[in-house]
């Protein structure tokens, strides 16, 4: 099921990123600036990702979530992502491994996200970590 | 804004730094809403201490966003061809970033395209996130 972006989603995600370029929350400043509506910040495709309704389930795969650290993340970008975009996100785990003597998980995944025009927007490569519980 | 173009930008250039206020717990609670990111152990310092850390960690898309906003402040989002980083440290409450880049490499190829080294410090030098991004950069000759 594909993802519709919504205004003030965007707005409120640049907000908290503390932006202040007017293009992520201004028509008229996006427009002046050569867009048709307000776009999303570099990094917001990750949340598109989140927001996926078949978003990679960590807890399923037996890892914690609170244990979990961002090990690596990248980006390679498409067309930009605006307002009103319906974004269809395909998300797959491409590797896990273990390091450590089995002290950490990792987990390797790729996304990928094209618009209502099939055109693609984000490309992303993700890799986490998850620590093991102590044994006692 | 004015754009740089290709011409006019050397390798060793530096782009722009960005300082950004402490992190609060407000911010992450924020950003947790904002990004959709509901961790707990952003946000809840009981989830925290349970997952044997002292304290909440900030979310490594923060830093990551904060980061590209020394991209985004030179050129425009659409110049981003590809951006990466590895989250060499957690954030932490208190923690002041400042975020910097600098022009590693031109001549990439035909189309203008330069790479970026970039960075997030914290206020005692500590090195957070690094990071790369290609950007491509109009041509005068294009223009």
């Amino acid at each position: 099921m594909p993802i519709e972006v919504e205004k003030g989603r965007i707005r409120q995600f640049a907000a908290a990123i503390a932006e202040s370029n007017p293009i992520y929350f201004d028509e008229a400043a996006a427009r002046a600036a050569g867009h048709p509506t307000i776009l999303a910040p570099p990094t917001f495709a990750f949340t598109l990702s989140i927001l996926h309704p078949q978003a990679i389930d960590f807890k399923s795969m037996g890892l914690e979530l609170a244990r979990i650290l961002h090990a690596e993340q990248r980006f390679t970008y498409g067309v930009p992502i605006y307002a009103g975009d319906v974004i269809r996100v395909r998300a797959r785990i491409s590797d896990t491994y273990e390091k450590k003597g089995g002290a950490l998980d990792f987990v390797h995944m790729m996304t990928f996200g094209r618009n209502q025009r099939d055109q693609p927007v984000f490309e992303m490569m993700g890799l986490i970590a998850c620590r093991r519980r102590n044994l006692p | 804004m004015s754009t740089p173009l290709y011409e006019q930008v050397s390798v060793g250039d530096d782009l722009p730094a960005i300082a950004k206020p402490p992190l609060t717990r407000a911010t992450l609670a924020l950003f947790a809403g904002a990004s959709a990111d509901h961790n707990p152990v952003h946000i809840d310092i009981d989830a925290a201490r349970d997952a044997g850390l002292p304290d909440v960690i900030g979310h490594g898309m923060l830093t990551m966003a904060y980061v590209a906003q020394v991209l985004t402040g030179w050129v425009p989002p659409s110049a981003i061809r590809s951006y990466s980083v590895r989250f060499v440290a957690p954030t932490r409450i208190g923690n002041a970033l400042t975020c910097t880049g600098a022009v590693v490499a031109k001549d990439l190829g035909p189309d203008g395209a330069v790479r970026i080294a970039l960075q997030a410090v914290d206020q005692f030098g500590d090195v957070k996130v690094r990071g790369e991004a290609e950007v491509l950069l109009a041509r005068r000759d294009t223009i």
